[in-house]
């Protein structure tokens, strides 16, 4: 029996029984469409996350106070406070082409959160106290008027610049550019707004202030004139990027006698927020895929069962087929490949379905959901699979089945 | 000589249902020339069925030996037994067993699918042997639309088209009205004076008496005279 009239028969019987194809191939329809979604997804999220990444800056390295393992044990510079473990002594010895050659920019940075007033106007916002540097650290630009200078910085004026969200909120109607904002009962002068930067890791860059860090030591949140609460630092080019880690690492570890154990610091660069949005997409693409798969495995077990039971139906059409000359081996290709056909069509089916349900989703919100070859691949492979996994047993049944006792089945 | 179509040699069949022992056979010889038409007769539970089943090679004997066409398929397994009823016998049920789904002409080829025959070969011998059981006309009809009589017909057709040495009815006459039952042995009396091999099994007299030759099954013995008992 030639492969053709195989796929014929088997086609034939399927279409016998429509309903209950039907009814079949929805199972496995409906188990690769949820993969398929989930994996789509999940893929999009990972991308926009990346993006994001991307997006806060090119060369950047961020160190913060506190790190893993046990703690030194702090001692009198620190007052106790692990965070508080930077000091303006540490931007002093990183931006020191001796200790970090690799190192092309620092900016020291606090940041919290304020609300700010203009008018009968108020909103929640970001506030940064940084310097200049902070501007092409970040990787953002001026859009109009101008960031502040180092002058500015060391006089401790009162002047902020916007990102475009808090200007909106804030100063819709008015020109930003000489107005004047209040944050924590001082004024203000707005002399710069930042060009959009979306969000990042779920943080609105736009909805920001940013002010000279002694301003904000001073006047906003009197704090120690030394204390910093995280610091930025550009690399100058990706290439130097572990060289610089290793360099502020060795700069940091030696000015606050720490042992490779035991650091008072953590160093972020994007590669390794890469590395962790990578690891929590997969954990999340692969837990909701795998809640998913467990359909797709259902829809199998009821392929097998609609198997099982048109082999039972079929015993005196197998005989028959059998005392005409049917080889045991022909009679398990039929099952395999009605089987088959079944996983095949629910397969092809749910990847519409899930990659359209996906590029519905792409259409209406922003996630960058794109096709995937592979995915796409691997779906048709795996139904496929599940359809002759599926048909292995109750094919081999109708194979082994005696033709007299076929036959004598009324 | 030629060597004869069917030869049993002392064949036995030994059924174990449960902890007992059925010997549905208990060695029945036969031979069968090429051109014949037998008979075979009995009574239920004689072992008649049993017979018919090893001959048609849907099952093997516990002893003895079977040679079909002068091969020994005794001792073959499934998979070259299919081959050998495929190519070499031609079955006539009782239910007709065709399959509802497929029109007269896909029934008839069905065997010649498995045997690997091409399709436009296949069509035109399942055309031949319609028209030689007189159902030329009714080759796109599928089972349910024909009378019983011609769903035999169109049975004895897919028996026929793979031209087997040995055609083999179990109670082919069983489920027809006495028109049909005339129309099928009307048919076989035609197939045996052009020279072919039937071996045809019944209960009833009238049937076996068209014949040139009857056999009688007498528990799982057989014999060309009608036993005693029977009689």
């Amino acid at each position: 029996m030639n492969v053709l009239e195989t796929f014929r028969t088997a086609y034939g019987a399927l279409r016998a029984h429509r309903m209950r194809s039907t009814l079949t191939v929805l199972g496995i329809l409906i188990g690769i469409a949820a993969v398929m979604l989930t994996v789509a997804l999940g893929q999009a999220a990972r991308t926009l996350v990346l993006q994001q990444i991307t997006a806060m800056g090119t060369n950047l390295i961020m160190v913060m106070p506190g790190g893993e393992g046990p703690q030194p044990e702090p001692d009198g510079d620190y007052e106790g406070f692990s965070y508080a473990a930077l000091s303006l002594a540490d931007v002093e010895a990183l931006a020191d082409p001796a200790n970090a050659p690799d190192v092309t920019g620092v900016a020291p940075t606090n940041e919290s959160f304020i609300v700010a007033s203009a008018g009968d106007r108020s909103h929640d916002s970001t506030l940064a106290g940084t310097t200049p540097d902070w501007l092409s650290i970040r990787g953002r630009s001026i859009n109009r008027g101008r960031f502040f200078s180092a002058d500015e910085v060391a006089r401790g004026a009162r002047v902020a610049v916007l990102g475009s969200t808090t200007a909106q909120q804030l100063l819709e109607g008015t020109d930003p550019i000489g107005a004047e904002i209040t944050l924590a009962g001082q004024s203000f002068t707005v002399i710069g707004l930042l060009n959009t930067a979306g969000s990042a890791l779920g943080d609105d860059q736009d909805n920001t202030i940013v002010i000279p860090r002694s301003t904000m030591l001073q006047q906003v949140e009197p704090s120690p004139p030394n204390e910093v609460g995280l610091l930025y630092l550009q690399t100058r080019d990706q290439e130097s990027l572990s060289a610089a880690y290793q360099q502020i690492e060795q700069t940091l570890m030696t000015r606050h006698g720490n042992t490779p154990d035991s650091k008072d610091f953590s160093i972020f660069t994007q590669q390794s927020l890469i590395d962790t949005a990578n690891s929590t997409t997969a954990i999340l693409t692969g837990t909701l895929g795998g809640i998913a798969a467990i359909s797709l495995l259902v829809g199998g077990i009821g392929v097998m069962n609609i198997m099982l039971v048109s082999v039972t139906e079929r015993i005196r059409e197998i005989g028959l087929r059998k005392a005409l000359g049917a080889t045991p081996a022909a009679i398990r290709n039929q099952f395999l490949v009605e089987a088959s056909m079944l996983g095949l069509l629910g397969g092809v089916l749910g990847l519409l379905l899930g990659m359209g349900a996906a590029w519905l989703i792409g259409a209406i919100t922003d996630f960058p959901v794109v096709p995937s070859v592979g995915a796409t691949a691997l779906a048709l492979g795996v139904s496929l699979l599940i359809g002759v996994a599926a048909g292995v047993y109750p094919a081999a049944r109708a194979a082994r089945l005696a033709p007299i006792d076929a036959l004598r089945t009324e | 000589m030629t060597t004869p179509v069917l030869d049993l040699r002392q064949v036995r069949k030994t059924y174990a249902t449960g902890a007992a022992a059925v010997e549905a056979l208990r060695g029945v010889d036969l031979v069968v020339e090429p051109g014949s038409y037998v008979a075979v007769m009995g009574p239920s539970g004689s072992g008649k069925s049993t017979l018919m089943h090893i001959v048609g090679c849907l099952d093997v004997p516990s002893a003895g030996q079977y040679l079909l066409q002068g091969s020994d398929v005794s001792r073959m397994d499934e998979r070259r037994l299919a081959h050998v009823r495929n190519r070499e016998i031609g079955f006539v049920f009782q239910q007709f067993n065709l399959l509802p789904s497929l029109t007269a002409q896909r029934n008839v080829e069905l065997p010649l699918v498995y045997a690997g025959v091409r399709p436009a070969e296949r069509r035109a011998r399942a055309r031949e042997a319609l028209d030689q059981v007189g159902l030329g006309d009714r080759v796109e009809h599928r089972p349910g639309e024909l009378s019983g009589g011609q769903q035999q017909r169109v049975s004895i057709a897919r028996a026929l088209v793979t031209n087997p040495a040995l055609l083999l009815a179990d109670e082919p006459t069983g489920n027809l009205d006495s028109v049909s039952t005339g129309d099928v042995l009307t048919l076989f009396d035609g197939l045996h004076s052009e020279g072919r091999t039937l071996v045809l099994i019944t209960h009833e007299h009238d049937v076996a008496a068209r014949a040139e030759r009857s056999v009688y099954m007498f528990d799982g013995r057989l014999s060309d005279v009608l036993p005693e008992r029977v009689a």
